[in-house]
């Protein structure tokens, strides 16, 4: 079969834009969906007028973002046929029914309430209209609960088996699907990272209030409630992310090695809180992969196995394979993999021409090789090794921010209990750093997803189907156009929802009565 | 009891299933036939506040819908889904790309600071409206005249159409009478629905000439659809379709789609009653000044669509052919998911029910006032 890199490397490029730019506002769709349902209860408990107009002014900063969110949400959904559709074809019977549960389900709930959440105040009761709003909460989120079953499955294939007969994979348990751990694990940490960002955002927009001596007492209320939720939630994601990361080191040692930048395997492995990558290491060589580095002893042990002797592999033990450690290198899986690729060519062809003995016997060829047929597409050993460097840095990004945030929220709840917040002194550092804080939140938000997926390279299905054979039958400048289509229809939106924002948020909550 | 369902059972099951929420999704274009309207009906910034507001509480239903047919076709017959995205790229690219403009479009266009100033967003909702539906229209039109596509070995799509050296992956749906017509009626199918629906959405009481101009493109849009539709039935009647024969051979075969109708007389009557359905909504909106022709004509939609998505694939049809190659074309049986994942969507489907009885209930719910001028200067509009 042919390989048209070119075309492979744009279908890349444009899932990489189309989901980074879903992902700006996905975030913020999962968690200020509940703070506007926290805040509306609020306002429905205590009757306060305040309140409902605090509540009204999040929620139209949230629907600028939900129509956004939406407009870039269905372009991922065909890309899979459009770009992806050899891809969509071998998994289309386990990958197709969580996006179609997706669809039935949550994003159905949303579209319906979310019309009483912004037209209904006066057309509703008071209790359905909080009813709503809760439901637009639970359905962004169930939204997410099936969409990343659907990317868990890619990380940890699980509940099928292949098909000679149709050379694809199909479904045969559909509880191990859903309930795969990897899901599990990405569920709870991206749903809570989304509530995290919105606290962010929130704080953001207050501090900027306060800065500017604006609508305070709005401004304070809204930060107590984000430093409540942004705190809770911050501390849940760092110990979901310690999970996640766990779930890396059992199910994708290869993106684990990756992402520490650990190239000779250890034990009692340490991990490198900080450290700058050399630029000039290849696998295989004897230099030392770290310029600098701040280490904490054992941890990495811990982290991947939860015990503190263990032993953690790194690249060169993966890629060259490591004896002692009975691990098997990439080179003996390209040949085993070419063998069954090869045999079942010929088992296809054999059966299209009704000979029935070749078939068999192809078949059974097929079968002693099979768990390493998408090895059989890779050309080189290195092709089996993700880019080093961004998965690195991305995840200690994520990681420093993710250890950094729960801090900032602690600091901000304190000073709002002692009712603190206008104090003179506070403009000179916290606030500040409140203002900054929303895009630290994204960048954090960004570089957890290409921890995700550029650790998983070169892999569509892990282990099982590489990229590079996933695509379309399409020459590359078909996907070039809708690229650059793509790129300069997000941008002028992303332009526009920002001047919206900024002037919705100069102009501030409405005050009626 | 589903666990009883033999496979092609399920298979039937899931292409009625599908076309069901496709059928919905044409009764839902009325938002797609509102916009188009738009600048035709609406003259003051107060009678396009009225129309934006009445059609954007409802905006989100034919996106969604559409988003659930794409992701329902992928679940449940990922060979179909694979060809056609990937093979028709440019048809299906475009018609997303009409979708995501839509999606701001509302939220965007009133609001201080939108970049781009309002026109520009009405443009995006007209654009949407009218080259999005058409191209929907020439999509589901290659149901019965085929497209340019063979699958390998491996079910990989080999796209070829060719003109002056470009392949046009699937642009040349167009080049279709048929498939352009089919469009161009559900472009102004939409439209007539989309006159009915502001009738009988907004409070028309104090604004007569705003009643009156949509009344007029009811008739208007109706004398313009009829010709397009009825060169489609004909055609339908008269054309030759893809057949399967019982041992998966396809082949040409005259008249198949008129012998499909004489043998499933359930669509026939169908057709007749969704036809008949839409005429009766235009004409007691144009000549007794009823309110309530949404009802008919929507229901009349949801009818004709059943009938032109289940009529190319069942009575042992190909829906998906291939005028290149006949074998590689698509039966319901040769792109459905495994017995597995079908069993288990079925299951899930039990929840389709549910979710239509909330959306009808919020509907109605949100609908029994009808929306008047002063809310939408008080309070949040689009
Ligand atoms: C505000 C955002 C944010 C923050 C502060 C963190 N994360 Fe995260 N992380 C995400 C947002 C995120 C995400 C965007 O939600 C990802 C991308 C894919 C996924 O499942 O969640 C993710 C993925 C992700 C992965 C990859 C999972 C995979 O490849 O399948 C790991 C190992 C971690 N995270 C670990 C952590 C750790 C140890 C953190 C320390 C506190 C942390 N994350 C903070
Ligand atoms: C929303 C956040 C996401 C981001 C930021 C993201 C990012 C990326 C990036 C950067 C790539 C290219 C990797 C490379 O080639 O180096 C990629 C590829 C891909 N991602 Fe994701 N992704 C996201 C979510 C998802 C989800 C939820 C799924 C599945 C449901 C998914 C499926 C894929 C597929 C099919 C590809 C193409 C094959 C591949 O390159 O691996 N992605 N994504
Ligand atoms: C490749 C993967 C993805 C696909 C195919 C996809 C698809 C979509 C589609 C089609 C929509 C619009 C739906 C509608 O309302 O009609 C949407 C919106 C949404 N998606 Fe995604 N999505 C992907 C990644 C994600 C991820 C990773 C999450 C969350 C963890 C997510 C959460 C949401 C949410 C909350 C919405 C609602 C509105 C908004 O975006 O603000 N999506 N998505």
């Amino acid at each position: 079969m042919d390989i048209d890199m070119s075309m492979v490397n744009w279908a890349r490029a444009q899932f990489a834009l189309t989901a980074m730019y879903h992902w700006i506002f996905v975030p913020l769709t999962l968690g200020l969906s509940f703070l506007c349902a926290f805040f509306e209860s609020i306002y429905v408990r205590t009757g306060n007028k305040e309140w409902r107009n605090l509540t009204k002014f999040w929620m139209t900063l949230f629907g600028i973002n939900f129509a956004i969110g939406v407009a870039t949400g269905i372009i991922l959904e065909f890309q899979f046929g459009t770009n992806w559709s050899n891809y969509s074809w071998i998994v289309g019977d386990i990958f197709g029914a969580p996006l179609a549960i997706e669809g039935i389900f949550a994003f159905f709930l949303e579209a319906t309430f979310f019309a009483v959440m912004f037209f209904g105040w006066n057309r509703v009761s008071k209790k359905f209209h909080l009813f709503s709003t809760w439901m637009v909460a639970v359905g962004s989120n169930l939204s997410a609960v099936w969409i990343l079953v659907a990317n868990g499955w890619m990380q940890n294939p699980v509940g099928m088996v292949f098909n000679p007969e149709t050379a694809r994979f199909e479904m045969h348990n559909f509880a191990q699907v859903i309930f795969n751990p990897v899901a599990v694990s990405k569920f709870v940490h991206t749903s809570s990272s989304g509530f995290l960002f919105a606290s962010l955002f929130v704080l953001t927009i207050s501090c900027w209030y306060l800065i500017k001596g604006k609508h305070i007492q709005m401004a304070k209320r809204s930060i107590i409630v984000a430093s409540v939720f942004g705190l809770l939630s911050s501390s849940y994601v760092a110990f979901t992310g310690d999970e996640s990361a766990y779930q890396v080191a059992q199910r994708q040692p290869m993106k684990l090695a990756a992402i520490e930048g650990l190239y000779k395997g250890e034990t009692k492995a340490p991990i490198v809180a900080a450290g700058i990558l050399n630029p000039k290491k290849h696998p295989g060589d004897d230099q030392d992969p770290f310029l600098v580095k701040i280490e904490i002893p054992y941890a990495l042990s811990l982290l991947a196995n939860r015990s503190l002797n263990s032993f953690v592999p790194g690249i060169d033990d993966l890629v060259y394979g490591n004896e002692e450690q009975g691990i098997e290198g990439v080179a003996p899986k390209i040949t085993k993999g070419k063998k069954a690729v090869n045999n079942l060519a010929v088992f296809k062809q054999a059966q299209k021409e009704n000979n029935s003995q070749k078939a068999e016997l192809s078949l059974a060829k097929f079968k002693e090789n099979q768990e390493y047929m998408g090895y059989g597409y890779l050309e080189t050993v290195e092709e089996a090794i993700p880019p080093v460097a961004i998965s690195y840095y991305a995840f200690h990004i994520m990681v420093a921010l993710g250890t950094f945030f729960p801090l900032l929220f602690a600091v901000f709840l304190f000073y709002a209990m002692k009712d603190a917040l206008t104090k003179e002194s506070l403009k000179r550092w916290l606030l500040p750093m409140g203002l900054i804080s929303a895009l630290l939140g994204l960048i954090a938000q960004e570089s957890g997803w290409i921890v995700a997926e550029v650790g998983r390279q070169p892999w569509a299905i892990y282990g099982l189907l590489p990229v590079k054979i996933s695509t379309t039958n399409l020459a590359a400048v078909n996907v070039q156009i809708t690229f650059f289509m793509f790129l300069g229809i997000f941008t002028l939106l992303l332009a526009a929802e920002i001047k919206i924002m900024l002037k919705q948020i100069s102009i501030g909550p409405k005050e009626e009565l | 009891m589903i666990s009883n369902f033999d496979y092609a059972t399920l298979q039937q099951l899931w292409w009625i299933i599908c076309s069901i929420i496709g059928a919905l999704f044409l009764f839902l274009t009325l938002v797609q036939g509102g916009q188009t309207l738009l600048w035709q009906v609406a003259k003051t910034d107060l009678e396009k506040s009225l129309v934006i507001t009445s059609l954007g509480r409802k905006w989100k239903m034919p996106f969604t819908t559409l988003v659930l047919f794409g992701g329902a076709l992928f679940a449940a017959f990922p060979k179909f889904y694979a060809t056609s995205f990937g093979g028709a790229y440019w048809v299906w690219m475009l018609i997303l790309f009409s979708f995501i403009i839509q999606a701001v479009s509302y939220e965007y266009r009133k609001k201080p600071g939108n970049l781009l100033g309002p026109k520009v967003y009405e443009l995006f909702l007209f654009i949407n409206g009218s080259v999005g539906v058409l191209l929907i229209g020439a999509a589901v039109g290659t149901f019965y005249t085929g497209s340019n596509f063979t699958l390998d070995l491996f079910n990989r799509v080999t796209w070829d159409y060719t003109l002056m050296g470009i392949n046009l992956r699937g642009l040349e749906a167009a080049f279709s009478l048929f498939n352009l017509s089919l469009g161009i009626f559900l472009v102004f199918n939409a439209r007539i629905l989309g006159a009915l629906y502001l009738l009988n959405s907004i409070d028309l009481s104090s604004i007569p000439d705003l009643e009156s101009r949509l009344r007029k493109n009811v008739l208007t849009s109706f004398l313009i659809a009829l010709p397009f539709l009825l060169y489609v039935l004909i055609s339908i009647l008269l054309m030759k379709g893809f057949s399967v024969d019982n041992t998966g051979i396809i082949s040409l075969v005259s008249f198949k789609y008129l012998s499909n109708l004489l043998s499933m007389p359930h669509l026939l009557v169908l057709l007749v009653l969704g036809i008949l359905l839409v005429v009766y909504g235009v004409i007691s909106t144009s000549y007794k000044q009823s309110n309530k022709g949404i009802w008919f004509s929507g229901l009349g939609t949801f009818f004709v669509g059943l009938v032109v998505l289940c009529l190319p694939a069942f009575n042992n049809t190909a829906f998906y052919p291939s005028k290149l190659d006949l074998q590689s074309s698509l039966t319901i049986y040769n792109a459905s998911s495994s017995m597995y994942t079908l069993t288990t969507m079925t299951y899930v489907a039990i929840g389709i029910p549910f979710v239509l009885a909330y959306v009808v209930y919020v509907w109605k719910l949100m609908d029994s006032k009808k929306l008047t001028k002063e809310e939408v200067i008080n309070d949040e509009s689009y």
